[in-house]
């Protein structure tokens, strides 16, 4: 089966005071190639977890990772990832950071420039492409964070909240350069948010975790990533089921919330 | 008495040219700050007032000059300075039979660094004489008034007055010729007014400084002018520096990267970090001598922990997600370090070698204080051991405006090398 296999993962930290913590208890899910799945939970349900193992910069202590029949052991090109903020390299200019994946395996510029150059074209930051990092909005170093991911053309994008730093606007329109770029390339991708209105809006799949131990909540395929590429994405927040679908999943995740506070209490 | 008249007048010309400012000058600039309602307690409404910078350097020039009796100064604006001139008093001597006679002193005042003069009186009628005695300006003298006496002290004689007022063994008296004092053994000293002027010695006028500087830029001090003192100075700092940074950047980068390493250097580092370069001076002259391997050795080891620290700290201070990013683009360990370790880094080493450069600069200065035959250091040590304040002033004023040159050089090496700095 090609694509992304998560299969029984489980993840349990050891505290130093002997207790332990499990982060992860048994998810398995199963992603086709060029799929948009995105993942919501409450605080503390091991979203960033469950991504870092998927990238490999942690192993599981149970269960494993395939990505097109091979295990993953550690972080490689294939699984390209967008992190929150402050991952770009100020040192180089905007055009140095997106080509940074090719440059280190030491393509030469004849065989990444036209695509860089079209990322960037596509990103919008064609004229910026010669400025420094820090010359940038945080909207714009985000479109960097993105083009320098594609650039490398990964197998699986992993986004940690790629957009929660931004500003409602800035967010709105990110949102639809995602799905672009998503349709564009057919990258599978798998977006980490906190944001419940932009998980139901880019997820083609959404899970909803839950907290202690993290596992896998509830599934859901949704339409409304489908609705967006290439649409106003306002309009797809009338569409129907879009609301009702939106409040179902607040409801869950506050009810969630609820119960992990309730229980804060009751230790107190 | 000096200290505190410049004290005052200091806090005078800080308050009066405040004031002054305040009232005369109207704030021009219509920039954001301007337009500010609140700016107490709103640090960036808070820029230098560069009227006040000048004010103060000029302050600090003036009032040297005023206290030393510059000539680059208008006279009115002189403090008082010490008495020079003729001047003269008289004393009462009581024999042992109770006779009494008075006698005048001549005495004759010389300037700073003049030469005393000696000069004769008639000795006048009595059993007393008068005197004739030259002295330096500023000073006391002992004067020995009855070695021209018929009658003298051995012979029973001893002073009751001077200028007619009575004075006791040990006693003190103030005319407006000056202060005397009877010593126990019934001598006179006396200090003609001092005014408020320093001597050279102990602060020499600007103007001497200058022409210190000229004349040692031109036929140099103790074998070797000014340019080769300063040279020699600057050249061990660079050399210790450059060795330090060479070593103590891999050091860090090492400890920053490996858990041995770590290990192993971090209480070496801890250890030596807060032991001050100063501290170190006898053992190196011990082990290497006054020369100039002992002298770079030295900046070396003063120069070592601090950009070691610095390295170590710009590693810890990457952020993780630049270097996991890195791994996910495909990166090996070899490419993060030459692309992602190594430039992070940078604005935590540049800070570093500022803080080494100064402390370099410091310690070349002191271990020349110490023992060198050329050198900023050696040059004032060797002109405080003649009493040559003016050289001594020289050599620290050239030191300071050195360092200051330094620091600018190395932010304006900063700004270019590292723009990103303090804006991730």
């Amino acid at each position: 089966m090609s694509g992304l296999s998560i299969e029984n993962v489980s993840m349990r930290f050891d505290l130093p005071n002997g207790t332990s913590v499990q982060a992860l208890k048994d998810v398995s899910l199963h992603l086709n190639e060029g799929e948009l799945m995105s993942v919501l939970g409450p605080s503390g349900c091991g979203k960033t977890t469950l991504l870092n193992i998927i990238a490999g910069f942690l192993a599981p202590t149970e269960g494993e990772i395939v990505l097109n029949h091979h295990k993953v052991v550690g972080p490689n090109a294939e699984r390209g990832m967008v992190f929150q903020q402050g991952a770009l390299f100020e040192w180089m200019d905007v055009r140095d950071n997106v080509s940074f994946g090719p440059r280190m395996k030491r393509q030469k510029e004849a065989e990444w420039g036209e695509y860089v150059d079209h990322l960037l074209a596509v990103t919008g930051l064609a004229e910026f492409k010669d400025k420094a990092i820090y010359e940038l909005s945080g909207g714009m170093q985000q479109r960097v964070a993105l083009a320098r991911c594609l650039a490398n053309d990964p197998d699986v994008i992993l986004m940690d909240e790629p957009l929660g730093a931004l500003d409602a606007l800035t967010r709105e329109k990110m949102q639809g350069l995602v799905l672009k770029l998503w349709k564009e390339t057919g990258k599978t991708i798998i977006l980490i948010t906190h944001s419940v209105e932009e998980a139901v809006l880019l997820g083609e799949r959404l899970v909803v975790m839950a907290p202690r131990p993290g596992r896998i909540h509830k599934e859901y395929r949704l339409p409304f990533a489908d609705m967006g590429v290439g649409a106003d994405l306002r309009e797809v927040k009338h569409a129907n089921g879009y609301a009702e679908t939106r409040e179902e999943i607040l409801e869950m995740i506050w009810d969630m919330e609820e119960e992990i506070m309730g229980r804060t209490e009751a230790q107190q | 008495m000096i200290g505190f008249a410049i004290l005052l007048v200091y806090i005078a010309i800080f308050a009066g040219s405040f004031l002054a400012v305040r009232f005369l000058v109207r704030k021009t600039t219509r920039d954001f700050t301007a337009l500010k309602t609140v700016t107490f307690g709103d640090e960036s409404a808070v820029s230098a007032n560069r009227i006040a910078s000048v004010v103060s350097v000029v302050t600090i020039f003036l009032i040297w000059g005023s206290f030393t009796g510059s000539a680059w100064v208008p006279g009115f604006l002189h403090a008082p300075g010490p008495f020079v001139g003729d001047t003269s008093f008289s004393y009462t001597s009581e024999a042992p039979d109770g006779r009494r006679d008075d006698a005048t002193v001549f005495v004759r005042v010389v300037g700073f660094g003049e030469p005393t003069e000696k000069f004769e009186v008639d000795p006048g009628a009595g059993f007393a004489h008068d005197d004739a005695v030259s002295m330096p300006a500023s000073r006391s003298s002992t004067i020995l008034f009855d070695k021209n006496d018929e009658i003298t002290r051995k012979d029973g004689a001893h002073i009751i007055a001077i200028d007619g007022k009575p004075i006791m063994p040990g006693g003190e008296l103030r005319t407006d010729a000056g202060r005397f004092v009877l010593t126990e053994k019934g001598a006179i000293s006396f200090s003609p007014p001092a005014g408020l002027q320093m001597e050279p010695i102990w602060l020499p006028p600007p103007e001497r400084v200058v022409e210190r500087v000229v004349e040692i830029a031109s036929e140099g001090y103790r074998g070797s002018t000014l340019w080769q003192h300063l040279g020699y100075s600057l050249f061990r700092v660079i050399a210790g520096f450059f060795f330090g940074a060479l070593l103590g950047i891999p050091l860090g980068y090492a400890m920053g990267l490996s858990d041995w390493f770590r290990g192993w250097f971090e209480p070496i580092v801890e250890f030596m970090r807060p032991v001050p370069p100063l501290a170190l001076i006898p053992l190196v002259i011990i082990w290497f001598g006054i020369g100039e391997t002992g002298k770079i050795i030295l900046l070396f080891l003063a120069s070592l922990w601090i950009m070691a620290i610095s390295a170590r700290a710009g590693v810890s201070g990457v952020n993780i997600s630049k270097v996991h990013a890195a791994y996910s683009l495909g990166a090996s360990k070899s490419q993060i370090m030459r692309h992602v370790i190594m430039p992070n880094s940078l604005p935590e080493i540049f800070t570093g070698a500022r803080v080494a450069m100064g402390v370099c600069w410091g310690t070349v200065v002191a271990a020349e204080l110490v023992a060198a035959s050329e050198g900023a250091g050696m040059m004032i040590m060797v002109a405080s051991k003649f009493q040559l304040t003016d050289i001594v002033l020289m050599g620290i004023i050239l030191i300071g405006v050195i360092g200051f040159g330094i620091d600018i050089l190395m932010r304006k090496a900063e700004n270019f090398l590292v723009p990103w700095k303090g804006r991730s």
